[in-house]
């Protein structure tokens, strides 16, 4: 059997043939769709680069010289140098990594907290339910911006406040849908056969319900990362997230603000950062939404 | 309320009407108490300590303990809840610590100007937003279609505060389009007496009309960037709509009958997706609010974002919850407003 008819078997005999094989049938749809194939790309490429930052970058991002403070980019500065005369190219190149560890820290805490409480609500019903969703829909009727903002200003600013900040303003969404996909597998008749033969409710939501939410909380969570830049990006703007001399995008827009109207490049290059990042990730997003829902193809 | 109490002797449509009336009151009421509970836990549990928030660092003992007192510090949590509940049920939002004024006040001065220019930002995104969508859905895959596409993504993936400072570099300092930052020349500040605290149409409605053009041209700039925001999300949203009833038969049937196809676009399939429209672009005016902070910030405009972020660099959570406060209950009330009139406008909900 060629690993093609492996891959593509109608009757898989073990679990990991059949997860693989939805792998190569996702990947497949992701091929053909153009836009997709650039966000793999762009956030391949932002994996790269933070992981290679230091041999990548052609300087210290923190290292000053007086002497050629706010170059304009050319061939020996690409982008430039800032008001320390910091090569700018250097610090965008740094600053991947610090954009890299929100967008991942955010992740790997709302995304968790919100499945459980969805799965929770979605599994008992009743009062729980009722509890858990009212808190929910409060969260998610708060513009969060101003919620992450209100946040920093208690907790104090620095990055991982920040990462705290945003992660309480996303998880409520990924349990509105945790709660949608655990409503349709609750009655399902594999559930009821594995409550007969004595599991527990931790061992079903566990074993059972939580896996079969994870591919669109996969999709939501990759079309949150442009929010989540954006807003992270906001925070180290007006100074709340990272602190200098720490190369953060946003943070690094705020300092050229002074300049902007002279030395146009100081804010203008991080930004194209932070937009091809977030572009990246709607891209992808996007296209993994057309692969895994077949429901929301357009 | 009364027909929620007297169903049976009452037609039993007023009875749903006011059983559905009476459920919308309770689940706004609830959505305002998590919102008030949020600045509550945000403002008194989360700060280490939230008498020295107050007082800074630099306090005596004395006052350390007379502004611990005075905070109610000392009371449960529960009672404390309570009592701030009142406070804000009353109007009472606190003293801000760098105005000096309290709070509430300074909110009702600061907010007309940003309700000035989130207004103007909802009408540029409508206007061009909806009629975007609306031919990217009906040239679905063109080369317009994918233009659409892609700028409409952007509006996901632009940094507001960049965008604002790029347009500033370029239109205000590069061609010198536009004015400034600020909302009126300096030579203007004050000569137009506020009436409704919207510049433009107390300026217009005092015939000052110098004061009206350069208020005009402060604030085409900020409000073009956050119509652009808006009409993003508006010409997704108006593209992903248009494409469902593309695909219906109606609309096949209609095409069939010979009418022309500018006809079946713009009156048989644009005609059902008016009334869900309506709720994203309540959403959008309601996001277009809260996006002012960061605009405003740039802007140096006048209005609740910037007394917003002025307030969080003086560390007066007075004034910070305050205007989250405010901004929230907006929020909150434009999203439970556009709830109910696609309740009301959708014949479906009523059956």
């Amino acid at each position: 059997m060629s690993l093609a008819e492996w891959l593509t078997t109608d009757a898989p005999a073990s679990r990991g043939q059949a997860l693989a094989g939805r792998a190569h049938a996702t990947a497949r749809l992701l091929a053909r769709n153009p836009l997709a194939m650039v966000g793999i790309v762009i956030v391949l490429g932002l994996v790269l680069v933070a992981a290679f930052a230091p041999w990548l970058a052609p300087e210290s991002p923190v290292g000053q010289n007086l002497s050629r403070r706010l170059l304009p980019p050319s061939a020996e500065h690409w982008m430039g140098t800032d008001e320390l005369g910091r090569d700018i190219l250097s610090r965008v190149i740094w600053g991947t990594r610090i954009t890299l560890m929100i967008v991942a820290l955010v992740a790997v805490i709302a995304a968790p907290v919100g499945l459980i409480v969805g799965a929770v609500s979605g599994y008992f019903g009743g009062w729980a339910d009722r509890l858990l969703m009212g808190l929910t829909d409060v969260f998610l009727s708060m513009p969060k911006l101003i919620l992450a903002l209100a946040f920093v200003a208690a907790l104090g600013p620095g990055i991982e406040n920040a990462v705290i900040a945003i992660a309480i303003t996303t998880w409520p969404a990924y349990a509105r849908i945790a709660r949608a996909e655990t409503l349709t597998i609750r009655n399902a008749e594999f559930v009821a056969a594995t409550r007969l033969l004595g599991a527990s409710h931790l061992r079903i939501i566990a074993v059972h319900i939580l896996p079969l939410c994870t591919s669109s909380m996969i999709v939501r969570v990759t079309l949150d990362m442009a929010g989540i830049i954006l807003t992270a990006a906001g925070l180290g703007f007006l100074g709340l997230g990272a602190q200098p001399p720490l190369p953060e995008w946003g943070a690094m827009i705020s300092r050229g603000r002074a300049f902007v109207l002279d030395q146009w490049w100081v804010a203008t290059m991080p930004g194209f950062a932070i937009i091809l990042v977030s572009l990246g990730f709607c891209f992808l997003g996007d296209g993994l939404r057309d692969a895994l829902d077949p429901k929301g193809r357009r | 309320m009364a027909a929620t109490l007297r169903p049976a002797a009452l037609p039993a449509r007023l009875a749903r009407t006011g059983r559905g009336a009476a459920a919308f009151v309770l689940v706004t009421a609830a959505t305002f108490l998590g919102l008030l509970a949020i600045t509550f836990f945000i403002g008194r549990v989360v700060p280490i300590d939230p008498v020295l928030s107050v007082v800074g660092d630099r306090a005596t003992q004395e006052q350390y303990e007379a502004a611990r007192l005075a905070m109610g510090l000392d009371r449960p949590l529960v009672v404390q809840f309570a009592s701030y509940v009142g406070d804000v049920l009353r109007g009472d939002l606190g003293v801000s610590v760098s105005t000096n004024r309290p709070v509430a006040s300074d909110l009702l001065r600061v907010f007309p100007a940003t309700l000035e220019m989130a207004t103007i930002g909802i009408v540029i995104g409508v206007a061009l937003g909806v009629p975007m969508g609306v031919i990217a859905a009906a040239r679905q895959g063109s080369w317009v279609d994918q233009t659409i596409r892609v700028l409409a993504l952007t509006g996901y993936s632009v940094p507001a505060f960049w965008l604002g400072l790029v347009g500033l570099a370029l239109f205000y300092a590069g061609l010198g389009w536009v004015s400034g930052p600020g909302r009126v020349s300096i030579f203007y500040d004050g000569v137009v007496a506020p009436r409704s605290g919207l510049l433009l149409v107390d300026s217009a409605l005092a015939g000052e009309w110098d004061v009206f053009r350069s208020a005009v041209s402060h604030i085409v700039l900020p409000a073009a960037i956050l119509g652009f925001f808006g009409l993003a999300y508006i010409a997704r949203m108006t593209r992903s709509f248009m494409l469902d009833q593309l695909g219906q038969e109606f609309v096949t049937t209609a095409r069939v009958k010979g009418v022309p196809e500018w006809r079946v676009v713009w009156v048989h399939a644009f005609g059902p997706i008016r009334i869900p429209l309506i709720t994203v672009i309540g959403l959008t005016y309601a996001g277009l609010l809260e996006g002012s902070v960061m605009i405003e910030t740039v802007f140096s405009w006048p209005g609740i974002g910037n007394y917003l972020t002025t307030a969080l660099f003086n560390a007066d959570m007075n004034a910070v919850l305050g205007a989250t406060l405010v901004i929230g209950s907006v929020f909150i009330a434009i999203n439970r407003l556009s709830d109910v009139l696609y309740r009301v406008l959708d014949p479906r909900s009523r059956a």
